[in-house]
């Protein structure tokens, strides 16, 4: 057998390499190419395709009906506004917050500030569902000022879903190992110039912070967009939940499973959107810090 | 004069105002959150209790069901509790014993008519009352059983258990069939106990020993939890029923297919079945393996909140919502039981000659209410995992011996659930 050039070598691994890589992105791709597929097929037809290739194939009888059927039965306009807008301000006062703690860690000299960074970080190991239940207590017992005056306790609000998860152990220490990783010449040169502490962090720091910035921000808002258990404990209110709290609303004693794809799917759309919006940022993050989300 | 003509008017008109105001806001968790027929009805009683008295008002809070338990437990925890909570039938011995919910005050009778399995009792006080029961039967097309020479089994004669052994030896030697038999193993959860506990109860065992409820010893794993247990296994040794591996959608689907001769399935499913399979369906009573045809029982009904500072109106919106009309109109909807047999008369599926008409003598002559005990949420999740195992090979008197310790740790580390000990 002769053998081969290298040319025809180098032809065969690129073969091999886009092979894999079209093998990989199906893995991916198909589960999300299932649920739109099967969000425009009847239950019955979905549910005998599921077991075959067919699954991934629009055909039969194809509509838009289960599109139909799940806006009628979820509100669901009322719990993606509900979602923007916890997961909006989650997001911003989040990047705010963990970034200035992150800076106070990074540039600032107090006393117990390794500690207190020991601590954050050990936080990681604590799972929500741990502190689920002592953390509605505590928030069950928290005045507000509300429009009736002060009152006591924050269940059935926005704010309840919001204020809880600002504080970010892991967005602190995100932010804390990209600003570890910047030059100090560039803090020291700005104070030499005249800048106080917040100058630095808003003129200096920030500008340049803008991966680190879209992964905590795309980080921030799948756990927000996806938030599940705490909204079933503390929204009594159909006006308040957010949209993953309207997937349970199919499970019904029989379940609509067309109507749970078609409202997958549009569920899956802002993740998309946001995530394509700050792609390149995001992998710039992950090539430069290793950070993996 | 037109001083005082002005007061009465200024009186006149804050009247209804203050009157208004004077009616007490009652707040009703319900389940069925997605649920536009179930919402509907369940407005329109409001709406009808509301508009009947003026003491007053019921304010509705909808939940997803998958999620709904969730809720109740995070609200108790919080003191936030509802006054009226929808409750499932097994679930609300533990939400009793938890102090989370009162005996209900209805008038002397108010439930005389009532099916056994809608009637929730604790310590001798009923606790919850269910507008609907369910029912489990075995799904059987009508010409397969002819063509097989299968003799069509009654409420008063069903097939024994030997009898429908051969049956489904019958069926799978057809070779017609993928399985013979449905059980419904890729149902896990709740179904495992609610549907396969009353064949352990036909064999004469029981998940729990009722007469004390502080041990499963000798109910479980006794002669009769030994026979079942050695039933249920050969069942899928045989090849007779598809096992825990049964894909969710070939239990959907795979009798209307024709992929098994028989299925073990609730009510609920019937009307949708009967639309894929047409007059050739029956809905036939549990086998009888020795000590009589039995199906679980009990589905959701109301309670009161013990925190509840209004029980005598949260009662007072009990009674009304059980009125016969309202059970009917709950049956039309969503296609469940009727509580009575006032309601059933009215009813569209469950009147003579009605499609589902069966299903309200078996809940009525076979039901068995699962264990009446606030463990029974553990129960239940060991009961599943044993039959799981069993059905995949394990050694079946282990298994069961090794379930009973389980259960029987459980009621010691909670002091007998309230049960003397």
């Amino acid at each position: 057998m002769a053998a081969m050039t290298f040319e025809t070598r180098q032809r065969l691994l690129i073969s091999l390499r886009i092979s894999l890589m079209i093998l990989i992105s199906a893995i991916f791709i198909f589960p999300i190419v299932f649920m739109i597929v099967s969000s425009l097929k009847p239950d019955l037809q979905l549910l005998r395709d599921s077991g075959s290739l067919l699954a991934f194939v629009p055909y039969g009888d194809i509509s838009l009906n289960n599109y139909a059927d799940a806006f009628e039965r979820v509100p669901m306009a009322q719990f993606a506004l509900n979602s923007i807008f916890t997961t909006a301000a989650s997001v911003a006062a989040s990047l705010l917050l963990n970034s200035l703690a992150a800076f106070s860690f990074a540039f600032l000299k107090w006393r117990g500030k390794a500690l207190v960074l020991s601590l954050i970080i050990a936080t990681f190991i604590v799972p929500f569902e741990v502190i689920a239940i002592p953390l509605l207590l505590v928030v069950n017992s928290l005045p507000w000022l509300g429009a009736g005056g002060i009152e006591i306790g924050w269940l059935n609000t926005y704010h309840v879903q919001i204020i809880p998860f600002i504080a970010d152990s892991l967005g602190i220490f995100l932010f804390y190992q990209y600003f570890r990783d910047l030059p100090d010449e560039l803090v020291e040169a700005a104070r030499i110039d005249g800048a106080n502490i917040w100058q630095i962090y808003a003129r200096i720091i920030m500008p340049i912070s803008g991966p680190i910035l879209a992964t905590v921000a795309i980080l921030k808002f799948l756990g927000m967009w996806n938030a599940y258990i705490w909204p079933l404990m503390t929204i009594r209110s159909e006006e308040l939940r957010p949209i993953m709290v309207g997937l349970q609303y199919f499970f019904q004693l029989n379940t609509a499973w067309g109507e749970i794809m078609a409202y997958l799917s549009i569920v899956t759309i802002p993740v998309l959107i946001f995530y394509l919006a700050l792609q390149r940022a995001f992998i710039e993050s992950i090539a430069t810090s290793g950070i993996k989300g | 004069m037109q001083r005082i003509y002005l007061l009465l008017l200024l009186v006149m008109l804050l009247l209804p105002a203050s009157l208004a105001s004077a009616q007490t806001e009652l707040s009703l968790w319900y389940h069925g959150a997605g649920n536009e027929t179930e919402r509907s009805i369940l407005i329109g009683i409001i709406d009808d209790f509301n508009a009947s008295q003026s003491d007053y008002t019921v304010l509705l809070e909808e939940f997803p069901q998958e999620s709904y338990n969730s809720s109740i437990v995070a609200a108790a925890a919080a003191g936030d509790l509802p006054d009226i909570i929808d409750v499932d039938g097994p679930v609300m011995p533990g939400w009793a014993w938890a102090g989370w919910m009162s005996p209900l005050n209805l008038s002397e009778g108010a439930l005389d008519d009532f099916l056994p399995g809608a009637i929730g009792e604790w310590n001798g006080e009923v606790y919850s009352v269910g507008l609907w029961d369910a029912a489990v039967s075995i799904y059987a097309r009508r010409s397969v059983l002819e063509a097989n020479d299968i003799r069509i089994p009654t409420l008063e004669e069903p097939w024994t258990g030997e009898e429908f052994d051969a049956i489904l030896e019958t069926l799978q030697a057809t070779g017609e069939f993928e399985y013979a038999f449905d059980p419904g193993m890729a149902w896990t959860g709740e179904w495992y106990p609610y549907a396969f506990s009353p064949f352990l109860q036909s064999f004469g065992g029981d998940m729990i020993d009722r007469s004390t409820y502080l041990t499963a010893e000798g109910a479980l794993n006794g002669d009769a939890g030994l026979a079942f247990g050695n039933w249920w296994q050969s069942l899928f040794e045989r090849g007779l029923a598809p096992g825990t591996s049964q894909d969710g959608a070939d239990r959907e689907t795979g009798f209307i297919d024709g992929k098994y001769a028989l299925q073990w399935n609730g009510n609920w499913a019937g009307i949708n079945t009967l639309d894929a399979v047409g007059d050739d369906l029956l809905f036939l009573p549990a086998p009888d393996f020795g000590s009589g045809s039995t199906i679980g029982a009990a589905s959701w009904q109301f309670g009161i909140s013990s925190s509840s500072m209004h029980k005598d109106g949260a009662s007072a919106f009990i009674e009304f919502a059980i009125q016969d009309e309202y059970l009917a109109a709950f049956s039309d909807g969503i296609g469940l039981i009727p509580a009575t047999a006032g309601s059933a008369a009215m009813s569209q599926h469950y009147s003579d000659g009605g499609a589902l008409e069966v299903y309200f003598e078996l809940s009525n002559q076979q039901a068995l209410v699962r264990p009446v005990t606030p463990g029974y949420a553990t129960l239940a999740l060991i009961f599943e995992k044993a039959l799981a195992d069993i059905s995949n090979g394990a050694d079946v008197q282990d298994t069961l011996d090794a379930a009973v310790d389980e259960i029987d740790a459980d009621i010691e580390d909670n002091m007998g659930y309230g049960f003397e000990m």
